[in-house]
């Protein structure tokens, strides 16, 4: 089943509440290799001018991915997901994903483009707390056609 | 402390940064980024789709990469955008192996002082991420 285009325009309902915590950018952080003390230590976050200790910018990749797969996983989307590469990726931050948020996420299927069989699909992820705009995520995954 | 604008000038250099990459690495990310695609994790089954051998995630990438700008900014909450293309695979082996990582500003907002900062990440001698670009609100 190819990519189905009627999806484009399409916003899925808001996922979470999901609560960061300071474990959770503790982890994250070590994977990538990040040392920044205001990823570990509340102390030097405050002393930053956070609330407390601030999540790496690509750590928002986890709230879309909760988000998105209400897409990915809906057997309309005609989505394969192991023919899936991940072509581009880009975050706004708005403020720091930071720990004691309780972060909501909605995806939108901004465009679907076909291509030699192909086809890229650019989404985008709003992060919020509250009413307060927090990460915007947008993503190009390309599903490869068949031979 | 976060780094000041008026000591960056359009030029500047920001590594290289060597970033070592095995597979423990990889199953740590995985676990923290919720990404538990096993062409990350297990080499039969990456090899079972084609792939050379183990993959990190491009995400992983992109976040080691990430880092070295963090620390040219003096404050990771300071990268409010970052953006890149995929352009190849880090292929880790049972050995592990290198990411290569350097930076160079491109461009300065003296209104908004934000500085824009190209990032080139290369392992195995390929390029990994393309048109690797981050935003950083200096001071």
């Amino acid at each position: 089943m190819p990519v189905n285009e009627d999806f484009v325009g399409r916003a899925f309902d808001p996922v979470g509440p999901y609560a960061v915590d300071a474990a959770m950018i503790a982890d994250f952080a070590s994977a990538v290799g990040a040392s920044d003390p205001v990823h570990f230590d509340a102390d030097a976050a405050r002393a930053a001018g956070y609330r407390d200790v601030i999540a790496p910018p690509t750590m928002a990749v986890r709230f879309d991915q909760l988000a998105s797969r209400a897409y990915v996983q809906d057997p309309e989307a005609g989505i394969d997901y192991s023919r899936v590469v991940h072509g581009e990726q880009k975050f706004v931050h708005h403020r720091p994903i930071t720990a004691g948020d309780e972060l909501m996420a909605q995806t939108t299927v901004d465009s679907i483009r076909t291509a030699g069989g192909h086809a890229m699909i650019s989404v985008r992820s709003e992060i919020t707390a509250g009413d307060e705009p927090v990460a915007t995520t947008t993503s190009t995954i390309v599903v490869r056609g068949g031979e | 402390m976060p780094r000041s604008f008026d000591e960056v000038s359009v030029g500047d250099q920001l590594g290289p940064v060597t970033v070592p990459v095995a597979r423990e690495t990889l199953v740590a990310y995985a676990g923290a980024s919720l990404d538990q695609n096993p062409i990350h994790q297990d080499e039969v089954f990456a090899k079972s789709v084609g792939l050379p051998d183990v993959i990190a995630h491009g995400m992983w990438t992109m976040g080691a990469a990430g880092t070295v700008v963090a620390d040219w900014a003096g404050d990771a909450g300071r990268v409010v955008e970052y953006g890149t293309r995929f352009t190849s695979m880090v292929v880790v082996p049972s050995s592990g192996a290198e990411l290569e990582v350097s930076g160079v500003v491109k461009s300065l907002d003296e209104a908004a002082r934000r500085a824009t900062v190209e990032l080139t990440a290369t392992s195995g001698g390929q390029k990994v991420l393309g048109r690797a670009l981050a935003i950083v609100q200096l001071d």
